[in-house]
């Protein structure tokens, strides 16, 4: 680290530098830091006391209020999140991988086709979809289901375009030709072989659509009506739209919005280095 | 289209005599069967939709006699887009997005791009805070980060507001003038960390020979990151930049939350709670011609400004 500028350069500067980080860090981390103070106050002192700064601690209190609120709606809310977001992102990480895996390793007419027309599906805006795709389930009737949610949500044009790549980068062909020698068909030598070898890059692929399916909203408004149904994101907006009337539910908008950010962020801290891969890798052109 | 054919003819060709040694290699039937699973839900949810809108689009419901007589659905040509132009709240929200969009776009990429390079810098210590502190907002739904600044923005609530009143300042975060700059601030402050890592990413793959020279040459830091890494990454900050614009074009969740708190925020804000209004009265039509039109714009665009910015670095 020692090299001649590094030296060189001024301690004004590095005051500087982390002067301006430490703002930014306040700046991205105050939010955050006020939903827990607020999750922990009694309704009464979120007016009345100073945001920043504990109350009374009341977070179990409030945690109780909030399950129990509806018939313990709020925990229905979760449970939806969690299978709408991991069972939806591992089957579409599973198919993704089986795709990107044959667009990088099989050659056949139109591949590079089919990998544009993928492409594209990146930028199409998947709001666009939401209300067409809302049409074409209500004649089928699958609107207000949870596959209306989920069915849309394994599809990740993104996903297929990461897992392209990463097979390219960690998948030598040799090892696909020693076990086609040894006998075992295309898709044994992918479970068996080319998975393993996979297995850090799907985690990637999993995360990105987990996130993104977690924190969809516009497709589940559309999609559903029945409040069971609800994921996390939407439950919330509409409490969050009626605390003008029920005052005492802002309470528990406050304790459930920490509740539902709080295991993905832990996730994602844990899981840092993934991260890291899938972003390396997205702005490769 | 001929060049996509002629490197395809080309794999096939060079398939046939590197890659089958013994003839074997995957059959057309497997090949199909690793596709069809990824294949089968995007036609299904992708582009079945896609055309699907677009042949709305084109449709119209009509009246036989009057208003009272029975309604049918008929070819109509560009009707309904003829619609979508004449309307000007479909005028009046694209203006606020685009708005949004200059000036936001470039503050949250100008600030990302800072962050990146002096994350890339020897100056900084305690990076990883800094790194994943920015992140964080990532895992935040844009519908929670919503809610959660609007705890901020709210004139009884918020400690903002209070230390502001404290110096004498008078802040009206969900005022007419402002509300529009708050939506712009929690789009910032949820994406400006995904860009800085996207570009922070791009940084750390150079490697440390290109300024090596630079540095003993004496150039200051300064100077090899706006020469010399800047260009470098130019490729990650033009993905940053594409991504950024469709999402503001698409841009529902927070204006929407805002507007459960703000009255000056209407249910046709943006072109995407526009199309959303128009198909909750039941003009799935015009709502479709909307979604086609805003599904237009993203493209030109978006292709529009990556055509523009690889001529002009020449990559």
């Amino acid at each position: 680290m020692s090299t001649p500028t590094s030296i060189r350069e001024s301690r004004v500067s590095r005051t500087a530098a982390m002067a301006l980080m430490f703002l930014l860090a306040i700046y991205f981390l105050l939010p955050i830091y006020f939903l827990i103070v607020a999750a922990t106050k009694p309704q009464g002192d979120l007016a009345s006391t100073f945001g920043l700064w504990f109350s009374h601690f009341d977070l179990f209190t409030n945690l109780g209020t909030l399950f129990g609120r509806s018939n313990g709606i709020f925990g229905q809310w979760a449970i939806n999140s969690v299978i709408y977001a991991v069972l939806g992102a591992a089957v579409g990480t599973l198919i993704s991988a089986l795709c990107g895996y044959a667009l990088a390793k099989f050659r056949f007419r139109g591949r590079e086709f089919l990998f544009s027309v993928i492409l594209g599906g990146v930028l199409v805006p998947t709001t666009a979809l939401a209300l067409p795709l809302f049409l074409l389930f209500s004649a089928t009737g699958i609107v207000n289901t949870y596959l209306a949610v989920f069915l849309p949500s394994i599809v990740s044009p993104f996903g297929v375009y990461l897992a392209r790549i990463f097979t390219a980068a960690a998948v030598p062909e040799e090892i696909i030709e020693s076990a086609r020698l040894d006998g075992a068909g295309e898709f044994r030598t992918f479970f068996s072989v080319a998975f393993k070898l996979m297995t850090p890059s799907l985690v990637t692929i999993f995360l990105f659509q987990f996130v993104g399916i977690w924190n969809n909203f516009f497709l589940p408004m559309v999609m559903l009506q029945k409040e069971s149904l609800f994921p996390i994101t939407l439950g919330l907006y509409e409490w969050n739209g009626q605390t003008a009337r029920v005052s005492l539910l802002q309470e528990s908008v406050i304790t459930g919005s920490l509740v539902s950010i709080v295991p993905v962020i832990i996730v994602f801290i844990l899981l840092q280095r993934f991260w890291r891969t899938g972003l390396a890798s997205g702005s490769l052109k | 289209m001929t060049d996509i054919a002629t490197r395809a003819t080309r794999v096939v060709a060079a398939s046939g005599s590197r890659r089958r040694p013994n003839g074997g290699g995957p059959r057309v039937g497997t090949i199909v069967a690793f596709l069809v699973p990824f294949f089968l839900p995007f036609v299904l949810f992708y582009l079945v939709p896609i055309c699907y809108a677009i042949w709305q689009s084109f449709l119209v419901v009509r009246r036989t006699g009057g208003q009272y007589g029975t309604s049918y659905t008929t070819f109509g040509g560009f009707e309904q887009y003829v619609q979508v132009f004449q309307n000007t709240e479909f005028w009046a929200s694209i203006g606020r997005i685009a708005l949004f969009g200059i000036v936001q776009v470039p503050v949250m990429l100008f600030v990302a791009l800072i962050m990146a390079l002096l994350l890339d810098t020897p100056l900084l210590k305690l990076k990883s805070f800094f790194r994943i502190s920015a992140f964080m907002p990532y895992a935040v739904p844009g519908v929670i980060a919503a809610i959660m600044w609007s705890f901020l923005y709210s004139p009884q609530l918020s400690p903002v507001v209070d230390m502001l009143k404290a110096i004498g300042l008078q802040p009206d975060f969900l005022g007419p003038g402002a509300v529009l700059w708050s939506a712009a601030n929690v789009s910032t402050w949820l994406w400006t960390g995904y860009n800085m890592l996207i570009m922070f990413s791009a940084l750390q793959s150079i490697p440390q020979e290109l300024y090596e020279a630079a540095k003993l040459d004496g150039a200051s830091n300064w100077a090899i990151a706006w020469q010399i890494k800047v260009p470098i990454i130019a490729p990650s900050i033009i993905l940053t930049t594409v991504f950024s614009i469709i999402g503001t074009l698409q841009l529902y969740a927070e204006p929407a939350v805002l507007r459960q708190i703000s009255s000056n925020i209407s249910s046709t804000f943006t072109p995407n709670m526009l199309a959303y209004a128009v198909a909750s009265g039941n003009n799935y039509q015009q709502a479709a011609a909307i979604s086609v039109v805003i599904a237009l714009i993203t493209f030109v665009l978006s292709f529009g400004f990556m055509r523009l910015t690889s001529k002009k670095a020449g990559l």
